[in-house]
Parts: structure tokens; sequence; C-alpha cells
């Protein structure tokens, strides 16, 4: 068993990964990535497709088992634990009690045929919640708070609009009150008047839950107005990484040139 | 309040076969508190280069820069945003916000940030736009469809909007008219007066010469003229 460092609850960062490589077969997913993350920030990565922006966060949320390296969780105790080394039912019960994972489809983070408040429901029953007229309060709280009516709480989600949808499903992750958010393109397959209410959504949300999130995008508009620090990734490599203002506005690498001079501003 | 020493800054363009862009050269300069003191010198001299290698968007890889303790050429990303939301405002040429944002709330930002309720963040925001001239049916709606004027009226709200005790503006007056400019000017001479330590961009000589107490002249960096 690992021997965890004791640290100060609050005081240290939350997320610790080190050299993170995910390989498939001869081909490079991911590839020795570093990085920490603290209490209420938010950790943008950008790359094209292929760069291993996705494989990266599939590893962080648990979803790929990673072929080196190490990723540590502060617990609730304020202790580091050592992820891949917890056996796989602590690992589940981590995943559920202290992580969420928006996808960019809400149709692959919800249950379509189940009811709205059902969704957002059985998040809090799968971490032990039994009292009917409790869940059923908290998934109308968490309803206006994403800006769906309540009368709307008995409709299956097949019914909704993508943006409707796309805010269910936040309200699904965000209910049973996880410290840690992985998001992969959450405003994706959105029109643009409805990606602006999630981003300012979002927004409020970190802001006054102190979340702490990983946004995977190739919207470099999104992680502007998101990320407080930003990751750019080629190739499976992390080739620049900073404040996420410093890293668009002056970046050194060449692929981040290239990549922040190819936006077309309207 | 703010201290440079021996700050430069060199861009290398990749996109663009590599070249090597000499912006800034050997500044050092400082800003106390109840200063506020007007960057000069002719264009392309680094004026907007120095203002953005202060407030931490531009990198700083020559030279020394401490704001309010926070010493930038050190500090990780996180101090940085620690510092821009507790003792850092700023005022810049664009306003970049999430669209459909009403004004009053892209205003009221920084106070929320910095834990404040939404009816004591959105009370303030108020008073400050209603002190700027901003026409109150604005209020409501998002600053992205607003005429030049607004835009930097709610970007002046923004930064001023809390006490911070270091202000960097870019030309906070230039886009507007005689009664909006007084308003403008009279909020910065507040600040100034309260303590704060300002460091601006003003082409506007008239301005300059109304809330500035001091001006710093920079020089085109060696090789390159005019």
């Amino acid at each position: 068993m690992n021997a965890p460092d004791p640290v100060v609850a609050g005081e240290g960062p939350l997320l610790q990964v080190e050299g993170l490589t995910r390989t498939y077969g001869p081909r490079i997913g991911c590839a020795d990535v570093s990085f920490e993350l603290w209490p209420g920030e938010v950790l943008g990565i950008v790359g094209e497709s292929g760069s291993g922006k996705t494989t990266l966060l599939r590893c962080l949320a648990g979803h790929l088992e990673p072929d080196l390296g190490h990723i540590r969780l502060a617990m609730r105790d304020g202790r580091m634990a050592d992820v891949l080394a917890l056996s796989e039912p602590e690992r589940r019960l981590l995943s559920r009690t202290d992580g969420a994972f928006v996808h960019q489809t809400p149709r692959a983070g919800l249950r379509l045929g189940v009811s709205a408040g059902g969704n957002v429901g059985e998040r809090l029953m799968a971490v032990g919640a039994r009292h009917y007229g409790q869940i059923r309060g908290a998934a109308l709280d968490w309803m206006a708070r994403v800006e769906i009516a309540g009368d709307r709480i008995d409709d299956r989600p097949s019914a909704f609009s993508g943006g409707m949808q796309q805010r269910l499903q936040i309200a699904r992750n965000l209910v049973t009150a996880p410290r840690l958010v992985f998001m992969d393109e959450p405003t994706g397959g959105l029109d643009v008047s409805v990606q602006a209410r999630l981003l300012d959504l979002l927004r409020g949300l970190v802001r006054d839950l102190r979340l702490s999130v990983v946004i995977v995008t190739h919207d470099l508009a999104v992680v502007r107005l998101l990320a407080d620090r930003l990751m750019v990734m080629q190739g499976g490599h992390v080739v620049e990484a900073g404040l996420t203002d410093q890293v668009l506005d002056d970046p050194r690498h060449p692929y981040t040139q290239l990549l922040v001079a190819s936006v077309l501003h309207v | 309040m703010i201290a440079l020493r021996d700050v430069g800054k060199t861009f290398t363009l990749h996109t663009q076969g590599g070249v090597s862009i000499r912006a800034l050269e050997g500044v050092s300069l400082r800003v106390s508190p109840g200063e506020c003191v007007a960057l000069t010198g002719p264009s392309g001299a680094g004026k907007s280069t120095l203002m953005r290698m202060i407030w931490g968007n531009y990198r700083l890889d020559e030279g020394e820069i401490t704001v309010a303790g926070v010493a930038l050429h050190r500090a990780r990303p996180r101090e940085i945003v620690a510092l821009r939301r507790d003792r850092m405002g700023h005022v810049s040429q664009f306003l970049r916000v999430v669209p459909r944002v009403p004004a009053r709330d892209v205003v009221a930002e920084p106070l929320r940030a910095l834990g404040c309720d939404i009816g004591e963040a959105r009370d303030r925001a108020e008073a400050m736009l209603a002190r700027l001239n901003l026409p109150r049916r604005l209020w409501d709606l998002s600053p992205t469809t607003f005429s030049g004027g607004e835009q930097q009226r709610v970007n002046i709200a923004r930064g001023l909007v809390h006490p911070f005790p270091v202000l960097l503006l870019d030309e906070p007056t230039a886009s507007l008219d005689g009664a909006n400019r007084e308003g403008v000017m009279g909020l910065i001479d507040e600040a100034r007066r309260r303590g704060a330590a300002i460091l601006g961009i003003f082409h506007d000589e008239g301005a300059r010469a109304r809330v500035c107490t001091r001006e710093v002249a920079l020089h085109l960096p060696r090789g390159l003229t005019a």
C-alpha cells in the first residue's frame, strides 16, 4: 500500500498528475503528462483531434488505464491517495462521490428513458440517498440552478432541446457535490447562442461551488472565458502550459502560435 | 506597489519564418501608492507590451516585475490569478465577455469573484454605471451590442468597481466625449487619492495633464527607428 503524505485539507493541490502515459500499441495516446490542479481551479486542455487530449481526460477520469505515471487525489481528510493503487470498488466509490464527467453529447451522460428528475436523483441514490421527498427536492433545486423549469421534472430528456439536455447532464453530475469535474467539449454540439448561456452557467457554478475542473475543448474562445490555466497538446505531448491568457496572447511554441493564428475573428 | 527592473521583451514568430521582434529594452520604473504614472513614447516603443507584461498576459522572460508583493518573474499561474482577483484592476481597450450576460452582471463580476453576495455586487455595479452615465435601459443588455464609448464605460466600471490597490489603465478615455471623459477622469483621480498605484497609457494630453502625477517615457529599442 502507498504511504500518503498528510496535507492540510484545502491548502494543497487537489490533484497531482505525474508522468502519465497511455499508448495504443505503437501509437502514442498521451505521453509523460504532469500537472497539478488546485481547489477552485479550471484547467483547459486544447489541441486538435488526435492530440491526446481526450485520452488524457479519460485516464484522469478512470475510464482508461494509463500505462505509466501517477494520479494522486487529495481525499476529504486531506491525505493524498494514489488513485491507480486503489482497489476497484474503492475507485468506483471515489468516482461516484468525488468525480463527475460531463460528456460532449448529453445522450452519453443521461439516461434518455428516465425522467429528468430521475436522472438527477439517480446519482444521489448511487451514493446512498433513500428519502424520496429529499431526492425529489434536490432534483428540483438542481433543475432550477441549471435553468430548467420545475414542471419538466417528470418529462424524459428525449423531449428536451440539446441545450436543455446538456444543462440536465450538468445537474446530474453536480448534484452529489463532486470536488472534481471532467468535461469533454461540453459546449461542442450546441448552437452558438445556447453555448453562451451554458458558458455563463458554468462560470457561475465554478465560482459559487469552488469546483475544480479539467475541461477538454478545441474551442479557444471557450477556454479563454472559462479556464484559469491552459495546456496545449500536440501528438500526445503537452507542448505549452501556463496562464490561459498568457498562452493565447503570447504563445511561445510554434504549434500554439499556429493554433492561435488560425482562429477566425468575427 | 509596482516595481520593474530591467524589463525587456523579444517576440519570436514561428509562423513567419522565425523572425524575432525586439519590443522592449531595459525598462525600470516604480509606481507608489497615490501616484498616477503615464507611459509615454512613440508608437512602437512598447507601451502596450509593457502593460500586458504587468497584467501577466505577456510572458516575462527578461527582467523583474513585482506587483503588490507578487514577483511575476517567479509567480505560478494561480498566484497571478489571485493577484488579479484581489489586488490588481485592469481597464483594457477590449471588452471580453460571455455573450448575453447583462452589463450590470459584467460589472458585478469582480465583486462576485471576491465573495460579495449578488445583491450587494449588483447594487455597487449599478452605482458605478450610473456615475459613468450609462443609460439605465442598457443595464439589462449584453454590452456586446453597445457602441465603443458605451463598452468602454462598462470596462471602466468593471475595473474600478472594487478599490484595487493597483490599477492598469490602457487608454481609458479614448472613445469618450466631453462629459463622459470628465466622469472617468474624476473616478481615476478618486482612486489615486484613496491611495491606488496607477499606471496608464493616455494619448489624450488633456487627460494626462489632469490625472497623472508623473510621466515615464519609453524609447524605441536600439536598432529600431520609427
